[in-house]
């Protein structure tokens, strides 16, 4: 059962997840059964998704790392966090990160 | 920034979207082995199981995993193990594993006798992320066993694939149609019909190449003998005139026209092969030392002084960095055009090229050079574009001035 992430959370890449970039995209592919609705799907982000993703460290909590895109994304504060929140509670719910 | 979805999914179909460049390396294939359990009488390149000799001179552990570490720093996000028969390697589960951590797609091509209960769980475990695919002989132990010619190997077969469909480990078969095994094709269809990923049509090997290293002569006549008339390739191509005729529409428009003398119209620069011994090649098929790259430190310059061919290369030479150097290397072959008057009179004229399997690969396993036609598949391509009307009965491809015209929809099947 999935626990609702807040932006205490620390968020890394899972051990079953291995995270290219290629030719300057994120590619995320998976490398035990069960991550994706298909055996053979591979994953890549959207530019705000990759944004998050490269600030991800496995050490700053979801609320610094909204802070962080603050010094490269316009847009208040709520909206950045919300956003965080978001990328990383799909990520997780998919298996792709783990809350630490 | 708010957006609901921040996650691609990329399935099979779909590729992916490269914003900028595409990645250097596309896709690495890479034979783990020559060697094979079983014997075919067919094989164009397999070599015994037990033999010293080619085992001795097989890359290393850590050879092939410098190569797929290199591959990974290209970009590549797929390689293919195959052989010979890759699972012959003791190392097999350790490259795999190895390959897929690095982020590696891994394409298998086996014939799926030396699959162990503790493969077959890796493969549910740590799925390769595309389907295996199975080499099927024959559907039953007479036919399968006369081409093999390895006794016990048809229920070492069966027992392998067994463990795949145990596991819901996803795997395609394939056909090499054969003499020994014409008459099971559709038995093999019905049956390729059940796999649970076998959501398209199994795909057929119906024109065998030769010893691709040029190494037998007497299995090349062997070869020779097995393969399908160009009218029995035409009778399995045409077994359902109405969507052989709808392929074939679709086909004309993007793949028919003279190709010229240019000789590599594939991907030539895109991807690489690299045999057991750690030469790279072009492509699978091609492996005349003169079109090698050297990167294995501890094995000789293979280049001899059998130089057939009339053209040839500036700046290649017989032992590269690595990866990328072989790249670049063999890039350079996508320009290389022929000077061979047979060749440029007929295949550069022809417009059947996506008919044709006419290639320096196949010219090269043929004639031991890489621009000389090929008749066999000359005439193959010859006997389908006169039966969908492109030519008439006594013409070529290269007489015909107006292509175009020819391969319009008003000259198709009737």
């Amino acid at each position: 059962m999935a626990t609702q992430l807040s932006l205490d959370a620390v968020c890394a890449c899972s051990e079953n997840v291995v995270a290219r970039t290629i030719e300057g995209e994120v590619v995320l592919i998976p490398l035990i059964a069960g991550i994706g609705d298909e055996e053979d799907e591979l994953y890549t982000l959207n530019e705000t998704g990759q944004a998050i993703w490269q600030k991800l460290d496995g050490k700053k909590t979801l609320k610094e790392v909204a802070v962080s895109l603050a010094e490269v994304f316009d847009g208040p504060a709520s909206e950045l966090e919300a956003d965080v929140l978001g990328f990383a509670s799909e990520l997780t719910k998919r298996g792709i990160l783990v809350a630490k | 920034m708010t957006q609901k979805t921040y996650v691609v999914q990329r399935g099979r179909d779909q590729g992916l979207p490269w914003k900028g460049a595409r990645p250097r390396l596309e896709q690495l294939d890479v034979e783990l082995t020559e060697r094979c359990n079983n014997d075919c009488i067919h094989c164009c390149i397999n070599r015994p199981a037990n033999d010293a000799v080619a085992r001795a001179g097989e890359m290393t552990t850590e050879q092939i995993r410098d190569l797929l570490r290199q591959a990974a720093d290209l970009g590549c996000l797929q390689v293919r193990f195959t052989g010979g028969e890759p699972l012959l390697r003791h190392d097999f589960q350790e490259l795999y594993i190895y390959a897929r951590r690095l982020g590696l797609k891994v394409l298998l091509f086996t014939n799926a006798c030396l699959i162990t209960p503790g493969l077959a769980d890796l493969f549910q475990r740590m799925p390769p992320l595309i389907e295996i695919e199975v080499t099927v002989y024959g559907m039953h132990r007479e036919s399968y066993e006369a081409v093999t010619r390895i006794p016990g190997s048809f229920a070492q077969f069966q027992r392998g694939l067994n463990l795949l469909l145990e596991r819901n480990v996803p795997f395609v078969v394939k056909w090499v149609v054969l003499p020994q095994n014409k008459h099971e094709m559709v038995e093999f269809e019905v049956w390729a019909g059940t796999i649970p990923a076998m959501t398209r049509p199994p795909s057929y090997v119906m024109s065998l190449d030769l010893r691709n290293r040029r190494d037998d002569e007497e299995k090349n006549v062997c070869i020779q003998s097995l393969r399908l008339t160009p009218h029995e390739s035409l009778a399995i191509l045409t077994r359902d005139v109405a969507e052989y005729k709808q392929s074939m529409e679709a086909f004309a428009s993007r793949f028919m026209g003279p190709s010229g003398d240019r000789l590599f119209s594939c991907g030539v620069g895109c991807s690489l092969c690299i045999d057991a011994y750690g030469r790279a090649q072009p492509c699978m098929g091609l492996r005349a030392s003169e079109w090698t790259v050297n990167l294995n430190p501890d094995l000789k310059s293979v280049r001899e002084e059998d130089s057939f061919s009339s053209v040839s290369v500036p700046g290649m030479r017989p032992e590269c960095a690595g990866l990328e150097d072989a790249l670049s290397q063999f890039s350079r072959l996508y320009d290389l055009c022929t000077t061979n008057p047979e060749y440029l009179r007929r295949c550069a004229r022809c417009f059947l090229k996506g008919l044709c399997e006419q290639c320096p690969a196949k010219s090269w396993t043929e004639h031991g050079t890489i621009d000389t036609p090929v008749a066999y598949l000359c005439e193959t391509a010859h006997v389908q574009a006169r039966y969908i009307g492109w030519l008439g009965k006594n013409e070529y491809g290269w007489e015909v001035m107006n292509w175009q015209e020819r391969i319009s929809v008003q000259h198709s099947i009737r």
